[in-house]
């Protein structure tokens, strides 16, 4: 029944809000979370220093359309490892983002690895909720052509 | 000039400033106070000079807690160094050292701030951000050839202090008395870790506080030219704090540390004068010199009203200052320049004894060799070039700034009283009271950068068409070689020590920590003594005081 009310107007963008590795600093975190739940969005927000595995974890139990990833002391380089883990379970249709500080040779890597768009310092509020909105929608409509086992 | 006169002055200058600017919209600076357009001797007036300023060193402390200041003595030049090796800094070290500093700075990798050691770590990200560090040997090596009795050490050293207690046990084994070592315990707030900066928290409130009395009441035994705190106000305003917040929070938190160490049976005078505090220096240019200046008289009074200090030394409010790296921006990152430079003239106007000005590519990764060396040269052109040092507190007097110094002097004394009324800093963090402060003020800074009423340039102002991507060199990744034989060394540090001495050590650890009257920071230092290594011992202080996991305030 909750799936046939979902309508396009209903759609809620469904954003994990996270940090993997090592650094603390979360004012960057907050703050996007804030504005994403703001937005309309569902915000599922976790404190610093996850594991790749919990990501995943928290992915696929939270039905997660895009993860936004702050790294400001460069965590950003694990990112291609979660990439890879969220492939090996089969869910490279979520939309992956990173925000903070990473460098611009670190950007073509991380968008080698898949990552769908990196939000430096100093970006707009209504560009990011924009841009999140609309990967969110992508990765909803790809992923209802996978199959789940 | 009678008041009369002014009061005619005044109204026909305010005619003539409202015909001429009728929309003139109200304006505030960041600790939300409302700025007017004019001040004078009807807001601050020279008859309140004793009572507001004095002088240098003296009560009330506005001007400066020396009686010379900077005439006298500059600020320490404390720039931040961490390098990826041990082997590394130590080159940079004795480079630096070569060219005349006279103090060290020591910046550990995350992983060490996480209580990791290097065999723990995804290699990937050691040593990105400062030294991997995990043991004496390390330490040895870092220190190797430094005369470290004849050098300040500044330590980001966070709970429960293992890189300190790596120093005494090297000064031990190269026989330097520890009554030789000065320096300061950096990041020992584990406060300001908790409510905002996570990344040095690593064990729980209770457990923390115990430890950093313990540190405290050792260090004043063994090692007396040693800061065992440094009250950190820096954290607080990057995470959002206003800079009146910023600056009631530390004081509020001081407070806290000092009514721990009465109630430890210590002597304010045995204590205070240990004491140093950290602070922000944003790019609200008045209101900072006005912030610091307002500190220097409210922690002066708190010494003498809370904890009825007699000695002088033990109401100077000694700090230190770094400028802000949340003001900076990646857009055309050679601005930074100048905001940094800007900065640095508030700390110094504010009466500062140690600054460290950033690079001003921080906002686009560690600071390369280049941006270090501008930044350095930063602090010699204030110091040497624009006659910043030849007054003391030369703004002082100023009708502006001394009402600005008096309404940041009010809402400090507000926050405080709000922190007391939650029963002080402690309960005040437990429940959340701060982070919500803090949440709150850094979410209504954002909201003003989005409407464009708070302009930084290049970002919502003048924002350029194309920015050229060479001006955003960064520091290249540490060499993965490199990394791998220091990984290598620690193991074999690891396979070549006194097993047993290290698993006595660390029980003795466990043990201490247990117990409620064993001193818990000796046997960290008699642990390190026996080659015990820094995430063994942090390992062992979780397992009986509980893991820091901060608390979230989305």
């Amino acid at each position: 029944m909750i799936e046939e009310k979902t309508t396009k107007e209903a759609f809620k963008p469904r954003v994990l809000v996270t940090k993997i590795g090592l650094d603390g600093h979360d004012r960057g975190s907050r703050i996007i979370a804030a504005w994403l739940r703001d937005a309309g969005m569902e915000v599922i927000y976790t404190a610093p220093w996850q594991e790749i595995s919990t990501v995943v974890k928290l992915v696929q139990e939270e039905d997660v359309d895009v993860i936004g990833l702050s790294s400001l002391a460069t965590d950003h380089l694990l990112v291609p490892k979660l990439m890879t883990a969220l492939s090996e379970v089969g869910y490279q249709h979520v939309k992956v983002v990173v925000g903070g500080i990473v460098p611009d040779a670190d950007e073509l890597m991380l968008l080698d690895a898949g990552v769908s768009k990196v939000f430096h310092t100093g970006s707009a509020k209504n560009d990011v909720i924009e841009a999140i909105g609309a990967l969110a929608n992508k990765a909803r409509n790809s992923s209802s052509s996978i199959t789940f086992n | 000039m009678s008041n009369k006169q002014i009061d005619e002055g005044l109204k026909q200058w305010e005619e003539l400033y409202s015909k001429s600017l009728p929309n003139d919209k109200p304006r505030t600076n960041r600790s939300n106070i409302k700025i007017k357009p004019i001040y004078t001797p009807n807001d601050w007036d020279s008859d309140r000079y004793m009572e507001d300023l004095g002088f240098p060193g003296e009560e009330p402390m506005a001007r400066g807690i020396y009686p010379t200041m900077h005439r006298g003595q500059t600020w320490s030049q404390r720039q931040l160094v961490g390098l990826a090796t041990p082997e590394l800094y130590n080159t940079r070290v004795k480079q630096m050292i070569a060219n005349g500093a006279n103090a060290l700075s020591m910046i550990p990798c995350n992983s060490v701030y996480r209580g990791l050691d290097v065999d723990l770590v995804d290699p990937v990200l050691l040593g990105t951000c400062g030294i991997t560090i995990n043991t004496v040997g390390d330490m040895a090596k870092c220190l190797k050839d430094i005369p470290i009795d004849k050098m300040s050490i500044g330590l980001n050293d966070p709970i429960p202090f293992t890189m300190l207690a790596q120093v005494l046990a090297h000064a031990k084994n190269i026989n330097v008395p520890w009554n030789k070592l000065t320096g300061t315990s950096n990041q020992s707030d584990y406060i300001s870790h908790y409510v905002a900066n996570h990344m040095f928290f690593r064990l729980a409130l209770k457990g923390s506080r115990r430890v950093q009395m313990d540190e405290i009441s050792f260090l004043r035994d063994n090692c007396p030219g040693w800061n065992p705190v440094s009250v950190v106000g820096q954290h607080m305003q990057q995470a959002g704090a206003t800079p009146a917040e910023a600056m009631g929070l530390t004081l509020s938190t001081a407070i806290q540390y000092g009514n721990d160490c009465v109630e430890r049976g210590m002597l304010p005078d045995s204590f205070l004068p240990r004491f140093t505090f950290f602070f922000d220096i944003s790019i609200s240019y008045f209101e900072e010199i006005a912030k610091f200046r307002a500190g220097r008289r409210v922690w002066a009074r708190i010494t003498k009203e809370r904890f009825g200090a007699k000695d002088p030394r033990s109401s100077r409010f000694k700090f230190h200052c770094q400028t802000s790296g949340v003001d900076l921006t990646r857009v055309q990152p050679l601005n930074n320049i100048a905001r940094v430079a800007i900065q640095g003239i508030a700390g110094i106007l504010g009466g500062c004894q140690s600054m460290h000005t950033d690079g001003y590519d921080e906002a686009l990764s560690c600071p390369t060799e280049e941006a270090a060396l501008i930044s350095v040269a930063t602090q010699n052109i204030l110091k040497d070039e624009a006659g910043l040092t030849d007054v003391i507190d030369a703004l002082g007097g100023s009708y502006y700034l001394e009402t600005l110094t008096n309404q940041m002097e009010e809402e400090i004394e507000a926050t405080i009283s709000r922190i007391d009324a939650a029963g002080g800093m402690f309960l005040a963090v437990e429940s959340g009271l701060v982070q919500g402060i803090i949440g709150e003020s850094a979410m209504a800074h954002q909201e003003k950068v989005d409407s464009g009423e708070h302009k930084i340039v290049g970002v919502n102002a003048y924002v350029p068409d194309e920015d050229d991507a060479s001006n955003r060199k960064v520091q290249p990744w540490p060499d993965q070689n490199i990394m791998a034989k220091h990984i290598e060394d620690f193991c074999s540090f690891k396979e070549n020590r006194d097993d047993a001495a290290v698993q006595r050590s660390l029980d003795k650890l466990s043990e201490a920590a247990k117990s409620d009257n064993q001193n818990v920071y000796e046997q960290v230092v008699q642990a390190t003594i026996n080659n015990a290594t820094q995430g063994e011992i942090i390992t062992r202080l979780r397992d009986e005081l509980g893991f820091g996991n901060p608390l979230i305030n989305a």
